[in-house]
């Protein structure tokens, strides 16, 4: 293998990604490259290949039944509590000129906040946060002793999260699992503060452009988040705002 | 808030397209039970965000959060797939056995598991293309994967497909 556009160029031609220029270029170049020509026959040939033995999945047909009426039945919820802030404004006007700021405030946050990369990454995390709050979902490794909880990271990520206890200021670490975050493996560490949960994310991640600190709530959920060295953290609980700072404080004082 | 149009919205924008969250699902999790499951829920997902999707590529929007609730799974359910990533490098040869794949005589078995054999990095950009004939802005959308390096992960996930096959054909042979 000697002709480096066999390995890379090759495909973006085959795939119709290249320009007009650059594709012309590269026809240039197959009359007399011997071995992109090979190269190009054998990406032909495995395309034909998987074109012809049909291994596309389509949906069954009681699959897509199931997810219509799912659908159905979570529009039908999120209608029946339109309705009835509705009559509650018709009650009390004062109230409703308060949600009716509140609404116009809900949709500047949807509308005018970009669509950025940490408001996606930020949204997937209350989502993991919150799956972890079902039944048996919360912890892989059950402990109070961060000598436990950190051992039992080696070796299933590739980077070694610090993990800390915190009980005697009010947040004793619970234990710990793995999840997934916009693609990454990700650390995440579970405190207690009273009776609250707060899930402690932290995974790598290395892009200068978003890197800096924010919080907010959203869905009734509390975070903070911060960057140290190579490392994204994220705090997110339905614990008080204050109590996510505390913990910060204490964990990158 | 989701209002009723926005039911009959996601049911005219993003349901046309779940073959291609099944598709996707189905070869990330190499298992049609499993990958049912992933896309009901990521299905439910989409349509709870609905509010945040602004219009352009449904079917890119519905499969990057297929794609990262299939991640999500696996993490959960099979880390070790996951982990097996990092040695990508190290393991040249493809992964399945070819003793299983050589005794398959039928042509379609042996093309799904040479394609189940490929780490899931690979996997899902030769699926986004060769099966959903997605551009490679749409791979970047949905995988996350930057533009420029589409083109050199399908170089190398094809190469890698080929010499899969090519390992059963030559065992095949004997």
């Amino acid at each position: 293998m000697s002709c480096e556009l066999a390995q890379t160029t090759i495909h973006g031609y085959f795939d119709g990604e290249l320009d007009a220029v650059r594709s012309a270029e590269f026809e240039r170049h197959l009359e007399r490259c011997a071995e992109c020509q090979s190269a190009l026959a054998g990406i032909e040939s495995l395309h034909t290949r998987i074109q012809q033995n049909n291994v596309y999945e389509q949906v069954s047909p009681e699959l897509r039944d199931r997810i219509r009426k799912q659908i159905k039945q979570a529009a039908g919820r999120t209608s029946a509590t339109l309705e009835s802030s509705r009559r509650k404004w018709f009650l009390a006007p004062t109230f409703g000129a308060l949600a009716a700021a509140a609404a116009v405030i809900t949709i500047m946050f949807f509308v005018v906040q970009p669509r950025t990369q940490s408001a996606r990454i930020t949204a997937e995390l209350i989502d993991a946060h919150v799956r972890s709050l079902q039944p048996g979902h919360l912890m892989d490794v059950q402990s109070t002793d961060q000598h436990t909880v950190k051992p039992w990271f080696d070796g299933k990520l590739d980077f070694i999260p610090p993990v800390s206890d915190y009980s005697e200021q009010g947040f004793p670490l619970v234990g710990g699992r793995l999840d997934v975050v916009d693609g990454h493996n990700t650390a995440a560490l579970v405190y207690s503060r009273r009776n609250h949960f707060i899930n402690l994310f932290v995974w790598l991640y290395r892009e200068k452009e978003f890197n800096s600190d924010n919080s907010g709530s959203r869905q009734g959920y509390n975070w903070v988040s911060w960057q140290s060295g190579d490392m994204r953290f994220c705090l997110i609980s339905d614990a008080a705002a204050s109590d996510l700072r505390e913990l910060k404080d204490l964990i990158h004082p | 808030m989701l209002e009723p149009e926005d039911r009959i919205r996601f049911e005219q924008l993003v349901l046309p397209h779940l073959d291609s969250a099944a598709n996707l699902a189905r070869w990330m999790l190499r298992n049609r039970a499993d990958s049912e499951d992933v896309v009901q829920e990521a299905t439910l997902r989409a349509f709870r965000f609905f509010g945040r999707f602004h219009g352009g590529d449904a079917r890119a929007w519905l499969l990057q959060i297929v794609r990262n609730t299939c991640y999500t799974w696996l993490g959960k359910n099979r880390p070790a797939e996951l982990m097996t990533e990092f040695d990508e490098e190290v393991h040249q040869l493809p992964a399945a056995n070819p003793e299983t794949l050589a005794s398959q005589a039928d042509e379609r078995q042996r093309l799904t598991l040479a394609l189940e054999s490929l780490p899931p990095r690979f996997r899902e950009v030769l699926v986004l293309r060769e099966l959903e004939g997605c551009s490679y802005k749409e791979i970047g959308e949905i995988t996350g994967i930057p533009i420029g390096t589409v083109m050199s992960t399908l170089s190398r996930a094809r190469e890698r497909l080929r010499q899969t096959l090519t390992v059963v054909a030559a065992k095949e042979a004997f």
